[in-house]
């Protein structure tokens, strides 16, 4: 498994989907309700794209999933996310 | 957007003159630019800057990172995200990279690529891990081998607006060879003081034997917890992991401490 990153480096992936950066948004886990940016979190990249874990808890936050003709976002692991405008 | 904007500059001036000094960072939707490669420099056995103009860019903040994609002729892409040296307004752009030998794109960057080819990057990206010419708060900067990129961007950005914040870096390399951009880093800076750490061979008559980053080292030459100082971390993964642990042991905020990791791609 590859080392994991900060989630910083999502920064590119998510310019693709939003016109804010999202890295500076900031997360509510669902796990442990810790409220962090998502540059904080712990990023997991594979082949098929990114595995997004609290960087407290390690529960997972969200998953990227990149495909040929799409990106499916599964937000399973956070309560909200409160995006800067 | 567009619509939230106009509608204010007609009925309130004074709003779209906040939005538009409030303190975004650039960031440009999903857009990749071609640039062209202007020179390149050995740095180090294993990493080189390269230098690109790349029209349209628009300049980019100290401590933001780009995508780069490479293509092969079988239309399978790569892409990887590379730190910038450069900050400014300009459209030229430079990147240091190392070669991770079984990495897709680096050793082309670093063994291949000529002045006059063409990139593809995406950016700049990343608002997070970045130092403004306006913090004026002291600043602790720690970087590992090719960390220092993000670091370097904010050095020369602290330099260029004539910064009075006081700036400190720790550099920890393997040996004096492995440093990138040695000769700018040895150059005395009004306001920034270096101190380099060696983890396999010291220069002749050093005082510290070569070990990896300690404690002991953050507490003898990093800034005291007490300034609350920003801090900076950037390195490979175990690097940050180590540092950011023991900056918090040493009583700093881990509110104040942004860390970047590069993983071994």
């Amino acid at each position: 498994m590859p080392e994991p990153v900060d989630g910083n480096s999502l920064a590119g992936p998510f310019s693709e989907l939003f016109s804010a950066d999202l890295t500076t948004a900031t997360a509510r886990c669902l796990g442990c309700g810790d409220v962090s940016e998502l540059a904080r979190a712990t990023v997991y990249p594979d082949p098929t794209g990114y595995v997004v874990r609290c960087g407290r808890c390690d529960d997972v936050l969200m998953v990227i999933i990149e495909e040929p003709d799409s990106i499916r976002l599964e937000l399973r692991g956070m309560s909200w996310l409160k995006v800067p405008r | 957007m567009a619509t939230r904007g106009s509608s204010s500059a007609i009925g309130d001036p004074l709003v779209i003159s906040e939005r538009e000094t409030r303190d975004a960072p650039p960031h440009r939707i999903g857009l990749w630019h071609v640039g062209v490669v202007v020179s390149t420099h050995t740095e180090t056995p294993t990493g080189r800057s390269i230098v690109l103009d790349v029209p349209g860019w628009g300049g980019n903040l100290a401590g933001q990172h780009a995508d780069v994609r490479l293509t092969a002729s079988d239309g399978y892409q790569a892409v990887r995200s590379y730190s910038i040296a450069s900050a400014g307004d300009s459209d030229r752009v430079e990147l240091a990279v190392d070669r991770f030998p079984t990495g897709e794109v680096s050793p082309y960057l670093v063994d291949d690529l000529l002045p006059g080819d063409e990139l593809e990057l995406r950016g700049p990206l990343g608002g997070w891990f970045v130092w403004k010419p306006t913090q004026t708060e002291s600043v602790q900067l720690i970087g590992g081998g090719s960390g220092i990129v993000p670091l370097v961007a904010m050095i020369r950005s602290h330099t260029d607006s004539a910064s009075t914040a006081p700036f400190r870096l720790l550099y920890s390399v393997r040996t004096s060879d492995d440093a990138f951009f040695r000769s700018e880093l040895e150059r005395p800076t009004p306001h920034l003081d270096v101190t380099w750490l060696y983890t396999r061979r010291v220069p002749h008559g050093w005082p510290r034997p070569a070990a990896r980053i300690s404690l002991a080292d953050l507490a003898a030459s990093a800034f005291a917890s007490s300034l609350s100082p920003a801090v900076f971390v950037c390195g490979p993964t175990g690097f940050v992991e180590t540092v950011a642990t023991d900056l918090v042991a040493l009583g700093h905020d881990p509110q104040r401490v942004k860390t970047e990791r590069f993983g071994g791609a």
